[in-house]
């Protein structure tokens, strides 16, 4: 087991984890930088197939850092990515709950609320765009991309839904030799 | 069963009959029901389904959740599962939401590896890919167009997007002046 590998993943995952108000889409471009721009632990093909893959599987948003985790260093990245992601903010979550009757109240938790929202649409949106680079979008792809973003924000559709109606997409287009 | 009642609770948390294993397994099925993320799933089991707490309850949890960093929806998770069993309910609920679908995507990812090779494997990766790239840009768009009243949020939000998604700066650096900055500003709009 390479323990300097742990520790650093646990380090970026948990320093990720603690500024990233807004879920983890908003961790995505950090997360792609540490793990394929700085540190090359996996490449553009990689990161995108890990993406997708735990956008197909059910459960939290969180298993993309688990799969980072698990590709990068086995089982024990996989618990040790896991954990750095959830427990700095397990610690805080529970300590937000036990104080909630001070805090919905404080004028600084009114003003937090309404002032980081810009910041995270902002972030959103880099991810969106960090994950169109890593997957290497061609024109099918864009116009994947442009007919989920559309149906997702005029309709309340099924994220799901949407991904395996691209996936038949992607095959039949490969089928028909356009992909 | 008394699990599948839809009365509203009443009362004080510690009051109401919500045993352990009641949200064990509620977390359980608020993980296997989740496909793109809980959000739904989260509020479907804990408000519909087992009514732990009220819709309006769960909104306050999931506004204070989402102030806070990391997961948002873990953490109102969280939150919901340390009103009624403190840390034990904790530790239950975070093995609940995550034991099934870990186990479920890495059948997912073996399976992938073991095909990876075929083109049609390849066409619908990439496709899942593109998808979860637009449902990104879609729920950004959502989002989006709630802030964008203010001209102060529109700044803000380009700041975030050009730091990060264009110049790739270091995240934990750039939002806490960011943060800093917005809450400022904030508050002298308040003000």
């Amino acid at each position: 087991m390479d323990v300097d590998l742990l520790l650093s993943i646990a380090q970026i995952f948990a320093k990720v984890s603690v500024v990233s108000v807004g879920g983890i889409s908003v961790m995505i471009p950090e997360v792609h930088r540490q793990v394929v721009e700085l540190n090359e632990w996996m490449n553009n093909a990689q990161f995108a197939s890990v993406f997708a893959l735990s956008q197909v599987a059910p459960g939290p948003n969180i298993l993309l850092m688990t799969l980072v985790g698990w590709r990068v260093a086995g089982w024990a990245g996989m618990a040790v990515a896991t954990l750095a992601t959830i427990l700095p903010t397990t610690i805080l979550s529970v300590l937000a709950n036990r104080l909630e009757n001070k805090l919905i109240h404080a004028k600084w938790y009114l003003v937090t609320k309404k002032s980081l929202p810009p910041l995270i649409v902002g972030l959103i949106f880099s991810s969106g765009m960090v994950t169109a680079k890593a997957t290497g979008l061609d024109a099918l792809g864009l116009l994947i991309v442009a007919c989920v973003a559309a149906h997702f924000y005029f309709y309340k559709s099924n994220p799901l839904l949407s991904i395996m109606v691209s996936m038949v997409v992607g095959v039949v287009a490969g089928w028909a030799g356009i992909l | 069963m008394r699990n599948t009642t839809t009365t509203p609770p009443v009362g004080p948390f510690e009051s109401r009959d919500v045993s352990l294993w009641n949200l064990f397994s509620g977390y359980v099925l608020v993980g296997l029901f989740g496909f793109g993320g809980i959000s739904a799933s989260m509020y479907f089991i804990a408000v519909e389904k087992r009514a732990w707490v009220t819709a309006e309850e769960y909104t306050t949890t999931l506004a204070l959740g989402q102030v806070l960093p990391g997961p948002g929806l873990m953490n109102t998770c969280i939150i919901v599962a340390d009103k009624f069993h403190g840390l034990k309910g904790v530790l239950l609920s975070l093995i609940g939401l995550l034991l099934c679908p870990i186990l479920i995507l890495l059948g997912l990812v073996t399976v992938y590896d073991h095909y990876a090779y075929l083109p049609e494997v390849q066409h619908a990766t990439y496709a899942a890919a593109a998808a979860s790239v637009g449902l990104i840009f879609g729920m950004g768009l959502k989002l989006g167009k709630a802030i964008i009243k203010r001209k102060s949020a529109l700044l803000f939000m380009t700041c975030s997007f050009i730091a990060i998604g264009v110049f790739k700066w270091p995240l934990f650096e750039t939002m806490l002046v960011l943060a800093a900055i917005s809450i400022f500003v904030g508050y002298k709009e308040i003000e």
